[in-house]
């Protein structure tokens, strides 16, 4: 399968032909766009046909020529590597754990009720159960020697005593079984004190700061509980950890909702507030006031768009930064192994909720008939975790077609579960942004070659 | 090839690839509410995905 597409940048049009199954990307002239259309798209318009046949025969005979060398070396029109896959639910090697379901926050759009969960009560996770959590990933592990925790809540902050004491035991555990960890830690921000900012810096190989970008955003969407804590004191909290975190990972993380189509604002606010690692994403919700509706999606499609030009202009400047869903690593990416399931919901990645209870991931924390266990005594319902690792891009036959399948390993199965037709179907209003995410990914990185190999040249 | 200009080659091929789960779960990264998996890294290749402006 090969995605045919350009893009203006500048007023100049770079024509792309992304080979889906081998991961090749090729940069090709107005010419050899149209003859790869003839070749390998279904839709050729009746302007196009008479382009096409306005160019000279032996040149398409000369493209087609350089088409059958690509396409017998493997980079042009591959057939798939994978035909056949089934991803493997014994072992574990990520623990998200919700150590707090509390929040001194309450924003409009989590999907955690307020950190709540949707329950009454606001439950914070004991050290013990942190432990028996730590235990429970390096037993089921395997012969992984890399493991992850994430702290998340509600605000796992609320609970830091508990990170501590986790991280330590987690270290320990891990010197004794041959294993490493790494640890993030997910935070609204509102208590970084220079303390905390010190241990976070020392202990966490990745924080997420939730932030939104524009003051006007942040306020209409997220509330803090003390009325003394407002959106400058949060921006400020995040750029001192951004100032100490060294070459550290982290990522400011926001959320756009309907009420802030014109997000690229919000992103570009981020990074002038001197952030260079940012991860705005569309809300995933059904509050009707925050909700992204298909009449959204052309809107949010062309915001993409511009923004994408404005990334590559700041690029070449002091305003670098990295934008999460552009950043699609061409040279060194996953295995296709990998890329076939995504983030692991289920099989890999679990989620502890406070009371040590065992679910598929953050998102499925508190549904009852997705809860697979507990700490304490295992997984006792191993038929759920085998549903999730029945999903994959092969067995989803809307991913079939889609050029960006190896991008996003079939998508958010939460998001399916909650917005879709099931775990093995597809939330369709995050494929098309996705798709649209990949393809001006696609054309920064073929781009900014270009404009490396006219640098080098 | 003299009208075409591969910039990326057969970045997914297996090879040395194969699937070992060393690598950094992707929602420990920054997602949460979605699902990306093309930006993270082969922990069995030593290059590590530039997150940093490479020097001029």
């Amino acid at each position: 399968m090969v995605h045919i597409f350009n893009h203006n940048y500048n007023g100049e049009l770079y024509n792309f032909l992304w080979d889906v199954e081998s991961g090749s990307l090729h940069n090709v002239d107005d010419a050899a766009f149209l003859c790869a259309k003839k070749r390998y798209s279904r839709t050729f318009d009746t302007e196009e046909e008479a382009k096409f046949k306005a160019i000279d025969k032996e040149l398409v005979k000369q493209i087609n020529n350089e088409f059958d060398l690509l396409e017998k070396e493997g980079s042009l029109n591959a057939p798939p590597q994978i035909t056949e896959f089934h991803k493997d639910a014994d072992e574990v090697k990520a623990l998200c754990l919700n150590v707090c379901h509390d929040c001194n926050m309450r924003c409009s759009y989590c999907f955690a009720d307020g950190g709540s969960y949707h329950t009454a009560e606001r439950a914070y996770m004991s050290k013990e159960v942190a432990r028996k959590a730590v235990d429970f990933l390096i037993e089921n592990s395997g012969k992984r020697k890399n493991l992850e925790i994430d702290f998340f809540g509600g605000e796992p902050l609320l609970n830091l005593s508990v990170i501590k004491d986790t991280v330590e035991y987690a270290k320990q555990q891990a010197k004794q079984n041959g294993k490493f960890f790494n640890f993030t830690t997910t935070t609204n921000c509102v208590l970084l004190d220079d303390q905390t900012i010190d241990y976070l810096n020392k202990e966490m190989c990745n924080v997420v700061l939730s932030l939104d970008g524009r003051e006007e955003t942040h306020n209409k969407v997220r509330r803090c509980l003390d009325k003394n804590m407002g959106y400058k004191q949060i921006l400020e909290n995040a750029k001192k950890m951004k100032k100490t975190r060294g070459d550290k990972s982290y990522y400011v993380r926001g959320t756009f909702t309907a009420l802030n189509l014109d997000f690229s604002k919000d992103i570009l606010k981020l990074n002038d507030e001197g952030f260079d690692q940012i991860s705005v994403e569309p809300v995933v919700t059904n509050i009707p006031s925050l909700e992204i509706k298909d009449e959204n999606i052309e809107q949010i499609k062309k915001e993409y768009q511009t923004f994408a030009n404005e990334y590559l202009n700041r690029r070449q400047t002091d305003k670098w930064f990295n934008f999460f869903h552009f950043m699609n690593d061409l040279e060194t990416g996953p295995c296709v192994n990998k890329r076939m399931t995504g983030c692991g919901a289920g099989t890999e990645y679990l989620s502890v909720s406070p009371n040590g209870d065992i679910f598929p991931c953050h998102q499925f924390v508190g549904i009852s008939e997705f809860k697979i266990g507990n700490v304490f005594e295992s997984i006792d319902r191993q038929d759920v975790r085998q549903r999730f690792s029945g999903v994959s891009v092969l067995s989803k036959p809307e991913c079939k077609e889609c050029f960006a399948k190896y991008y996003c390993g079939g998508g958010c199965m939460a998001n399916s579960y909650k917005y879709g037709k099931g775990l093995d179907s597809i939330y369709e209003k995050g494929c098309e942004l996705t798709r649209k995410r990949f393809e001006l990914s696609l054309a920064i990185n073929g781009i900014e070659k270009i404009m490396e190999q006219k640098g080098n040249g | 090839m003299k009208k075409i200009n591969t910039l990326f080659k057969k970045s997914l091929c297996k090879d040395y690839r194969t699937g070992c789960g060393e690598c950094q779960s992707s929602c420990q990264s920054a997602c949460k509410t979605s699902c990306t998996v093309g930006n993270q890294s082969c922990k069995k290749q030593e290059r590590i995905h530039k997150i940093v402006k490479m020097p001029e």
